[in-house]
């Protein structure tokens, strides 16, 4: 039988003929026809027409019949959802057939056809599939209630589907068990709060029965389900894993890897001195390299991970080197992967057959593999300092070799060894000055500069070397440029007498014909600074250099804690959290390694990524930084002596943020801060504001902050602004540091940036956008970055955000992902916006309307929070300065209460009342809403 | 999950594309063609992001097979998926072809009905399958064999089906192991490793509870300490081996992995291998070693370059097995520069071409005994260019096939019992054989 034919037909009139063989009485032929119709849906043909001819053929006893116009209905009932209604009947019917493998057919099919009409025909059928008698028609039963989810999520919470699914947890059979798992999970993953999957011992230990029984994929939907789950406490945990260590021993990766993803996870909190933790290192190790004989995509994405393991714990691999040994025939994207792994583990103790392997791959033919080879020979030298003399020896082999871009790549990597050692390999400057002529990229031509400017005294040629690079000076990119004007200077600071004259035509092209301010600016300093004073420029120029660090390229550490956590999917190929290429909320969920017990840390460190899937209890009730929180914790620290340390290093990226801005940007906060944002000054008068605890919702914090200015005194008008924060540390972005505040001025939402160029080279093209958000902001014009930013050069921008851009919802809702863009790539991160930034001018509601719609907003939109140890005396002023309008007052039984407005710039009114009580520094805040936007979280 | 699955022949053409989730569009299908399939650069990774779409793919012969999804899905998976879904169309109908693909489109739809569902991998294993679905309607069931027929799919031994009856009860094992080696030109050992594989064909009754021993250390030293009379007992059903090399006890085993019918959890509590087999062939088995092997053959490679234009080769190759067995199937590759112009080869033994369109010289041999040596010398003559880069020497590559374990793994005893039924351990007949064929088997020259 052949069944090509049905490609082939493409005459015209085809359809017409269709359709009279649909009808035609014969059966063969009507399959034949079905047949037809299926071939030309597949090549991307619209046979949409032949619906109601289709359908019509459903009601047969010829099974294959059956499921090619199933096939055929799933593609096309959403077009048709009229004629769709045509199937129900079939579908029901089918749901009784005694045959199991009709009725699972049936309610399969159904759940993927996405017309509402029909899925309030499914409930029934579903419920009674979901207790057959049958686990082949419970198991796709249980996947059925995800897919309805997806179609219309409230039915299935109203028809209490997600109580079944709960119980088949408890099923008999493995097969039901983890396909109800795998649906669960899904739908868990849409609400993050519901504690849908609500993980407990009991039900992990049913999990656990479970894996030792059902399919390979059964396994890994069990497996990849308790990894989010997190253990009460060490012995948990252990007994755990030691169920979860025999499927190492799986011949299908998937199952290896999610079980190495619950070993990572759990592991973290057994105490290290357990002997069970050694032994389970050692476990790890075995099934990992055995990943490395399976089929060059699977090597692939095992080479991905274990790159994220070896950084997470280097013992676990690091006697496992000749495994990645890159293979002849290998594909490209396997030895890259390979050598990034060689690198990371290279020591002391193998380095030199490292280094024997990356000679012979810098022979190789694929240049970006070569490459990277030379480079990698490079940080073996950085790395391990006992190797540095082979590594430039063989560097020097490889120059000689005069393949251009071996040549080039070389010469960028001794100039980092030179840094890392200086004054030792400074004899091999003749051999790299003999290749200056073939040199072609920039970042070899500045790497060679910097050489010749950083030995000018040792090269007796130095002065003509560099002059030859000036003849061209404007064709030249702006990293040649700039190094060249230094290297220059660097000369003339060592050899004043014969280099006068060299350095004044730099100083002039780099000043006066140059329209690059970058080096504009860099050319009037150097001039400056030698007029004025040689010795300073001396002591400037020529200052020693800070070491440049061992490794290069690591994951910044809560990044690496919540890849760990995704072990095995996609967000560990990419090395991306899931929010960088996930859409919508689903899976978003920043999830993270578990605490050590007893360290108590856990709890201590602001929780920003929040416990996976909602399902780990938490133990204290975590508090989001806010803005206020930060500012608190800054403010307290700097109120102490300047010897004190900062917060111990945690786990938390927002802490991170903290710290930074502690260290670095400790000038601006204080010194820019205090005189641009009266919100500071209030912020110093009066005690840090401690958020109560239950205020878990950031625009609570937010909110909180308002009310913490009025503690000030006499406060000029305005706005709060609160303190910049990095948003996206230069680890991450390839040495591009943002941070940022946001700002309303004028009536206009600011993003303010400050964007810092913590790499070696210069950004150019800058571009930003936003993801879709709660409130539709979005860039009203472009990123004004007109000037290249040069390395170490800081900018700061003001973006003007509109209110009219596509709105989504977000968690949290005041959360905002943006992606910048510059010459090297496009960054992702995402931060979140004081919500008071929207409160717009006009919401001040007439006092009679307000009254009215005090009234009229239901109880379920209320909502009541406390505020602590806010000296709120002339609030009113305060607040209306952020838009938030005091509408009357009054008193009643010695407490003052203010009523308040807030309009939101999407159009949302909030009313409030503030209760103050007289003696009692404590205020009541009841908050209504005026529409029922209760969905959005507003005010928890 | 994932969320659609294209084929494509190789001109980018869709074959079959089934949608299994709403946020993949129709436009999927081309976002892969225009940026996979036809790409101007070859993709260089088997993951691919396209306007926040993933797509998956793994290509055999000129078919591609491409998994969609917008989810951050397990990607292990998802690879294992599509590999999984190769076995089960070849066990259909034979090999991966448009034409056979063409021809069969209407099982393959039905296949990803079963196999898929909603994106997530359900019961793929072929014999569970090919009850069921078979291309000839199902009809004539009766009611007590499609409830059989579910519980198989669903149940705890979804690889094999009840009431299977043989006359003659008897199984075949093959020690399959494919030994890899990179040398230095030197003759150092620069990675050498072993990766086997047990396969089980068998023919039994009912449904008989297996168990596999073999002379694997961690088992050896446990049960020396623990005293021999397990040890006789399994002694008696030994199925013997040819051994190679040397007489080792036993062998020190870095890995292991088993077909999903190996009870896991007791071989990580007793380390004993124990399970109800699939009818018929099933890979029971994979291992790895890397201590002690037996390296069959050794390559010593000598270049010389004569001046610009032309190069002297001579390699000599030695067998380091018993001088009892005999090696077959024996091909060395050495290469050639690109701007070869003419070879000659003189080789004692076997028969050697130069092969332009391969860049290589192939020497062939039928058979070589064990303690054995052959030579081959060529003189490759090169036209010269003004080509800086230097000829990056690929590695000589040798391909053989031998007739032992080069791990040294030997079979101690496979015991078969079937309580319900009349038949024991004894009256099994068992056939154990060992082939040991070369991996990437590579000498730097």
């Amino acid at each position: 039988m052949t069944d090509s034919k049905y490609f082939t037909t493409t005459k015209k009139g085809e359809i017409f003929e269709l359709k009279a063989e649909l009808n035609s009485d014969k059966k063969e032929k009507k399959k034949e026809a079905v047949k037809k119709v299926i071939a030309s849906m597949t090549v991307g043909k619209d046979v949409s027409a032949l619906f109601p001819d289709v359908v019509n053929c459903m009601q047969t006893d010829n099974l294959e019949l059956k499921k090619l116009v199933y096939l055929y209905l799933m593609n096309y009932a959403k077009s048709q959802p009229d004629m769709a209604i045509m199937a129900v009947n079939t579908f029901v019917k089918d749901c009784e057939d005694p045959n199991p493998l009709i009725r699972a057919l049936a309610v399969r099919t159904m759940g993927c056809i996405r017309v509402d009409k029909i899925t309030e025909y499914l409930c029934e059928p579903l419920r009674k599939c979901l207790k057959d008698e049958d686990p082949y028609v419970r198991k796709t039963a249980a996947v059925c209630v995800a897919k309805l989810h997806d179609i219309n999520a409230q039915l299935v919470e109203d028809q209490g589907f997600l109580d079944t699914l709960k119980d088949l947890i408890s099923d008999s059979n493995p097969m039901v068990v983890a396909n109800a798992v795998a649906a669960l999970s899904e739908i868990a993953e849409s609400h993050p709060n519901s504690n849908l999957l609500d993980l407990n011992p009991q039900s992990i230990n049913k999990l656990l029965t479970a894996l030792n029984e059902c399919t390979e994929w059964g396994q890994i939907f069990i497996l990849d389900c308790l990894a989010n789950y997190t253990p009460r406490d060490d012995r948990e945990s252990q007994s755990i894993c030691e169920r979860v260590t025999p499927r190492l021993s799986h011949a299908n990766s998937a199952v290896v890897l999610s079980a190495v993803k619950v070993l990572m996870k759990f592991m973290e909190m057994l105490p290290k001195d357990l002997d069970y933790y050694g032994t389970l290192l050692k476990k790890l190790a075995p099934p990992l390299v055995t990943l490395l004989s399976a089929e060059p995509e699977l090597q692939y994405v095992a080479l991905r991970n274990i790159n994220l393991i070896v950084q997470k714990r280097p013992e676990i691999l690091k006697h496992e080197m000749k495994v990645f040994f890159v293979k002849y025939n290998d594909p490209i994207y396997v030895k890259l992967e390979k050598l990034d792994i060689m690198i990371r583990l290279a020591s002391q103790a193998n380095i030199a057959q490292v280094l024997a392997e990356l000679k012979e791959y810098a022979t190789e033919v694929d240049v970006d593999f070569v490459r990277k080879a030379v480079r990698a020979i490079g940080r073996c030298a950085i790395k391990v300092e006992q190797s540095a003399e082979r590594c430039v020896s063989t560097l020097l082999d490889l120059i000689q070799t005069k393949v251009n871009y071996v040549v080039q790549e070389a010469i960028v990597v001794i100039k980092d060894i030179f840094r890392k050692y200086p004054n030792k390999y400074e004899s091999v400057i003749a051999t790299l000055c003999e290749n200056l002529d073939s040199l072609d990229e920039p970042e070899a031509r500045a790497a060679m500069i910097w050489i010749v400017g950083e030995y000018a005294e040792r090269i007796d040629n130095a002065d003509e070397l560099l002059e030859s690079f000036l003849e061209g000076f404007h064709d030249e990119s702006t990293q040649v440029q700039l190094q060249l004007l230094t290297a220059i200077v660097k000369l003339f600071l060592k050899k004043p007498t014969e280099t006068q004259e060299l350095v004044q035509q730099v100083l002039s092209l780099a000043t006066q014909d140059s329209d690059n301010p970058d080096l504009r600016d860099r050319g009037y300093i150097y001039w400056r600074l030698l007029s004025t004073d040689p010795v300073a420029a001396k002591e400037v120029v020529l200052a020693e250099k800070p070491l440049i660090s061992e490794e290069t390229d690591l994951i910044e550490p809560t990044l690496l804690e919540e890849l760990i956590c995704h072990i095995g999917t996609l967000a560990s190929v990419y090395h991306k959290p899931p929010s960088a290429f996930v859409e919508g909320s689903r899976g978003v969920m920043h999830k993270r390694l578990p605490a050590r017990t007893g360290s108590g840390e856990g709890t201590e460190c602001p929780d920003v990524g929040n416990a996976a899937g909602g399902s780990a209890p938490e133990a204290a009730p975590s508090i989001i930084p806010s803005q206020g929180d930060l500012l608190g914790d800054l403010l307290n620290l700097d109120l102490a002596p300047p010897t004190t340390t900062g917060p111990t290093p945690s786990t938390s990226g927002m802490q991170m943020g903290g710290m930074d801005l502690l260290g670095g940007g400790l000038e601006s906060l204080l010194g820019g801060d205090i005189g641009g944002s009266p919100a500071m000054g209030a912020g110093f008068g009066a005690a840090p504001a401690v958020m109560p605890a239950s205020l878990n919702a950031p625009v609570g914090g937010g909110l909180g902050d308002l009310f913490d200015l009025g503690g000030g005194v006499g406060m000029p008008m305005g706005a709060y602004i609160p303190p910049k924060t990095v948003w996206l540390p230069a680890m991450k972005a390839k040495g591009l540091e943002i941070s940022g505040t946001f700002a309303r001025r004028a009536g206009v939402i600011q993003m303010e940036l400050v964007l810092t160029n913590k790499a070696m080279s210069v950004m150019t093209d800058f571009a930003i956008q936003f993801n879709r958000n709660s409130f539709g902001l979005a860039p009203a014009g472009p990123l004004q970055v007109l000037t290249p930013l040069g390395p170490n050069q800081t900018i700061e921008v003001s973006l003007p955000l509109s209110t009219v851009g596509p709105v989504m919802k977000m968690d949290p809702l005041n959360n905002l992902q943006v992606a910048v863009k510059n010459n090297i790539d496009v960054f992702y991160f995402s931060c979140q916006y004081p919500i008071s930034m929207l409160f717009v001018e006009d919401g001040k509601m007439e006092r009679q309307v307000f009254l009215a719609t005090w009234k009229d907003i239901p109880n379920d939109n209320e909502s009541q929070f406390q505020i602590q140890d806010c000296h709120l005396n002339s609030a009113s002023n305060k607040l209306q300065g952020s838009n938030i309008f005091t509408i009357a007052k009054r008193t009643v039984e010695g407490q003052d209460m203010l009523y308040m407005s807030i309009k939101l710039s999407n159009g949302i009114w909030v009313l409030a009342e503030l209760k103050v009580q007289a003696g009692n520094p404590n205020y009541t805040v009841i908050l209504n809403e005026s529409k029922y936007i209760s969905s959005l979280r507003f005010f928890q | 999950m994932i969320g659609g699955l294209f084929i494509y022949n190789h001109k980018g053409e869709v074959l079959i594309s089934r949608v299994y989730r709403d946020d993949i569009g129709r436009n999927a299908v081309d976002a892969f063609r225009v940026n996979v399939i036809h790409a101007r650069q070859q993709v260089r990774s088997p993951v691919t992001n396209i306007a926040r779409t993933s797509f998956f793919h793994v290509k055999r012969s000129n078919i591609w097979l491409a998994a969609v999804t917008k989810q951050n899905v397990n990607a292990a998976m998802v690879f294992e998926f599509l590999y999984k879904m190769c076995d089960v169309m070849t066990a259909y109908f034979g090999k991966i072809s448009e034409e056979n693909i063409k021809n069969n489109f209407v099982l393959i739809y039905e296949l990803l009905d079963e196999i898929l569902d909603f994106g997530y991998p359900q019961n793929s294993e072929t014999g569970a399958l090919k009850t069921f679905i078979t291309q000839t309607g199902i009809k004539s069931q009766s009611k007590e064999e499609q409830s059989q027929i579910t519980s198989q799919v669903t149940g705890q031994i979804g690889w094999r089906r009840e009431g299977i009856k043989y006359r003659r009860n008897e199984l075949f094992l093959d020690v399959l192991e494919s030994v890899n080696l990179l040398m230095s030109p030197q003759g150092q050992v620069l990675s050498a490793h072993v990766s086997g594989r047990v396969v089980m064909k068998s023919y039994l009754s009912g449904m008989p509870e297996c168990k596999f021993g073999m002379n694997d250390k961690i088992v050896i030293d446990k049960q020396g300490k623990g005293g021999a009379s397990e040890e006789a007992a399994a002694g008696k059903s030994d199925l013997g081996g040819s051994g190679g090399g040397g007489g080792k006890q036993s062998i020190a085993i870095d890995d292991c992995t088993f077909h999903q019918c190996v009870r896991l959890s007791k071989f990580d509590a007793e380390r004993s291998i124990s399970f109800i087999p699939p009818d018929g062939e099933c890979e029971l088995m994979r291992y790895r070693t890397t201590k002690d092997i037996i390296l069959p053959f050794r390559v010593i490679p000598l270049v010389r370059e004569v001046g610009r234009t032309k190069l002297e080769v001579k390699v000599v190759i030695k067998s380091n097995f018993k001088p009892s067995l005999l090696a077959q199937k024996i091909e060395v590759r050495i290469p050639t520069p690109l701007n070869t112009s003419g070879v000659q080869v003189i080789c004692m033994k076997g028969k050697a071409k130069y092969k332009a369109s391969e860049n290589a010289i192939v020497w062939k041999i039928k058979r070589m005994a064990g303690m054995k040596e052959s030579q081959i010398s060529a003189e490759i003559e090169l036209l010269p260019t003004n080509d800086k880069k230097k000829w990056a020497r690929p590695p000589i590559s040798m391909n053989f096939e031998v007739p032992f374990a080069p791990s040294g793994l030997k079979v101690r005893y496979l015991k078969v019992f079937e309580p319900k039924l009349n038949y024991s351990d004894h009256d099994v007949i068992k056939w154990v054989r060992y082939i040991g064929r070369s991996g990437i088997y590579e000498t730097r020259c």
